[in-house]
Order: structure tokens, then sequence, then C-alpha cells
């Protein structure tokens, strides 16, 4: 494994900060890389599961990167995906069984999306991509950065969804009921998969329209 | 390169490490576990009695207020316990593993079936959980009839792993609402249990549509599903009944 010859830098030096702020907008999973929409389909019909969602993988994808950035050296090659599938699938119960103990009505909501964590790829392709060849720190800063990056576009995506679909935001109401007087219906397709994928397309184009350098070279 | 026996025991190691982990886990978070479980599931028996608003802080008080007996019934409709103490959630009603003694019955071995009264506006209400299986995993949830046993107060249904958006709308109010003032009894005080109906209950007859709700588009096998659990779980209380209505 290679080895960076740096000299001893701040844990949050600019180029560390780099890994966090990168996934943010540049090098979002979602928007940039494309992975991991599935889940975002899925939960964000409301913003709590999505936030808490958000919590999960970030917290997933830091100690994830983490860990196998430790292991990195010792990892055989001809299992290194066993052992980090290993590592993934362990953090993510231990989450489960936090939901289950502290936030049930959250952990029942999001139900088997917890257990699809595990298969996210955003996770396994931090640790093939990063973790696998980067120290400890930069690792999870880089699983961290890319857990808020994905985070950031499926809160977006439900607040859309929640204050179209239902008018309401965390489950209170916003749209005053004078709008529902005049005739305002709230949009029963935003809260179905399909309007999901659909919000997270014009984030995209939103996204490349501001960021010229996205836009592939024909 | 690395060897084949530093491979396999990295791999045994890694594993056996995880395994700890997750075990140590699971054992000190199972009293947190529990103790949702137990709120979840009065809140589900507060749900179909009607009474709103019951959520995570009241879900005790609640069900400590408006439930007055706890019953254990044997199969012949006998009562084996009878528990109206405080707190409620002590009652050997309230403690049955309900998948354990369906089983039983499955199997023809001896059973026994909780049910919960309660006093609501000054009514009686019997309230009978349920459980059965839908497409993917189990279903559950809670009847809460008159004290006629015949018109149906109200509903509550909640799965592990339907599918959201087709099956897993059972456990939404619009398709729970469908069985308030329903009647599992014909007048002639035959038992027709409720019929979930593939196609909607105009494909009843007039008479027999106070005895349906319409089926989810989509969700044909939880649909079933639920048919099936509310046959066989009110059959098995209508010994009970006979007796007591």
């Amino acid at each position: 494994m290679k080895t960076e010859k740096t000299e001893r830098e701040s844990l949050f030096s600019p180029k560390n900060m780099k890994l966090i702020t990168g996934p943010l907008n540049l090098n979002n999973p979602i928007t940039v890389q494309v992975l991991g929409i599935c889940s975002a389909l899925a939960v964000t019909a409301k913003l709590k599961p999505a936030i808490v969602m958000t919590l999960a993988v970030m917290v997933v994808t830091g100690f994830s990167n983490l860990v196998v950035s430790f292991l990195r050296n010792g990892i055989p090659p001809r299992i290194r995906i066993i052992v980090q599938l290993v590592v993934v699938a362990t953090l993510v119960i231990l989450v489960d069984q936090l939901l289950k103990a502290f936030v049930f009505d959250v952990s029942k909501q999001l139900s088997v999306f917890v257990g699809l964590i595990i298969t996210n790829c955003i996770i396994m392709g931090r640790l093939e991509a990063f973790a696998m060849a980067n120290k400890p720190w930069p690792a999870f800063l880089d699983g961290i950065g890319n857990g808020l990056g994905y985070g950031l576009i499926l809160i977006t995506v439900a607040f859309f969804r929640e204050l179209l679909g239902s008018g309401t935001l965390f489950d209170i109401r916003v749209i005053p009921q004078s709008f529902y007087n005049a005739g305002y219906v709230n949009n029963g397709m935003m809260i179905l998969p399909p309007m999901a994928l659909i919000t997270v397309g014009v984030i995209i184009w939103v996204q490349r329209y501001y960021k010229r350098e996205l836009i592939e070279k024909k | 390169m690395y060897s084949n026996r530093y491979i396999f025991t990295y791999a045994a190691v890694l594993v056996i490490v995880a395994a700890a982990m997750l075990s140590l886990a699971a054992m000190l978070l199972k009293p947190f576990q529990e103790r949702n479980r137990a709120i979840d599931k009065m809140r589900g028996i507060l749900a179909s009695a009607q009474v709103k608003n019951a959520n995570a802080g009241n879900a005790i008080s609640l069900f400590n207020k408006y439930i007055v007996k706890e019953l254990v019934i044997d199969p012949k409709g006998n009562v084996i316990n009878s528990y109206s103490q405080t707190p409620k959630e002590d009652a050997p009603a309230f403690q049955l593993n309900l998948k354990k003694e369906y089983y039983n019955k499955s199997q023809h071995k001896p059973y026994e079936l909780p049910l919960y009264i309660a006093e609501k506006d000054g009514k009686t209400i019997y309230i009978i959980p349920m459980r059965g299986t839908g497409l993917w995993g189990p279903i559950w949830g809670n009847i809460a009839l008159t004290s006629d046993f015949k018109t149906v107060v109200g509903v509550f249904f909640d799965d592990k792993s339907e599918t959201p958006g087709l099956g897993g709308e059972i456990a939404k109010p619009k398709f729970q609402k469908q069985f308030i003032g329903k009647t599992i009894f014909d007048n002639s005080g035959k038992f027709t249990s409720i019929d979930v109906v593939k196609g909607g209950i105009q494909k009843l007859a007039p008479t027999q549509q106070i005895h349906g709700v319409d089926a989810i588009s989509g969700g044909t096998i939880t649909s079933k599903g639920v048919d099936a659990m509310l046959r066989n779980v009110l059959e098995s209380y209508l010994p009970y009944i006979k007796k007591h209505r």
C-alpha cells in the first residue's frame, strides 16, 4: 500500500477539509458520482426519516472508512470485499439496534431501509476508492463528507417532497388553511418515488447550470 | 502474497470480533427495545379502540386508564385468567406471545388467547389482538368490537415488511377506516367475519356489503393475508363470544 510522504499536517488542514466540502458540491455522491440513488428515492417522502437516514449513513460511511483504513495494510486483497462487507454489516446492525432502542418510531418508518444501508453503493464505493489507500483520519473525514453530501441531497429532496406533497415540514403544517380554502391541493404525486427521481434530476440540472465544469465534454 | 493460513486466520478473527461486538450490543440494548415494543403494542390496542393521539410518551398512562380488564381465555371460551390491576402491562394476557399461540393452534395443540376490555365514553369495548402472514413477513393488529361483539369499533394493522405503497397500505388510516361500523355476524347471528374483497365491495350482494371492505389494489396477497387473519383469529374467539354476548 502506498504511504504518502507528508509532514505532520494539522487535523483540519485545508487538504483535509476539502475531503468534507468536496462531496457537498463538486464531488457529490448522488448528483455527481450517482451512487445511492435507491435509498434517496425511498426515504425522502418526509424530512424526519431523511435526516435520520442521513445520520445513519454518515455514521456508517465515517466509521467503516475509519475501520477499513486501519485494517488496510493487513487485509488480504483476495478477500478484501468480504472484509469490507463484514465491517459495514456490523456497523449497520449496530445502528439498527441503536435506532430500535432509542428512536423506535423512526426505526419503524425506516424499517427495511436501515438494513439496506449495507447495499448503499456509496459506502462500498468510498471503501474501495479511498479508505483502502489512505490513512485513517482522512478516510474518516472522507466518509463523513460523503455521508453529508448524500444527506444534503436527501434533505433537499425531502424538503420539497414533504412541502408540496403533504403541505408540512417535520409534520408541522406550513401551508396555511386559507390556501386550501382557495382551492390549493397537495400534490399526491410528490409522495410517490418517481417524483423523487425527477427532483434529483432537477437538482443535478441546477447544479450543472452553476458548475459548468461538471458538464461532460462531448 | 498472503498465505492461505493467514487469510483463513484473518477471516476467522474478524468474524469472531464482529460477532462478539454485536452480541454485546444486542444484550445491552435489549431492555430498551423491549420497552419500546411494549409501548408499541399498547398504542396498537388503543388505536383500534379509537383512542386518538396516543404517542410514545402517554401510551402507558392512556393504556392504564382505558383498559379495565385483561383476560386470558382457552379455545373452549373459558376465562383462565382475569386481571384488572395496574400496571396493566404486567397482565398475563399482555405477556402472551401470539406467534406461539397461533402456531400451537395450527398444530392442534392447546393454546391461550388474550382479550382486552376497555371502557371508553361509558361504553364497553372488546379488543382482540390478531396475528397472521402477509406477503413478505408477519402482519398483526387489533380489532375492537362493541359489547355485543357484532360491530367493529375500529381496527389497527401493522406489518413487518410489506411493500410500501402496496401491501404496506394496510397500516394506513385510509384502509383501516373502512372497517368502522362493519359487522362480523349477520342478523341471524351467523359468523361472517369481514371479507377483504378484491375489486371492491360493490361486487358483493348489497346485504353482504356490511361484512366486507375494499382490498388494496396491487396488494392482493397482503389483502388476502388480512382476510385470512381476521377469519382465523375471530373464529378462535367464537366459543367465548357465544357464551358472553
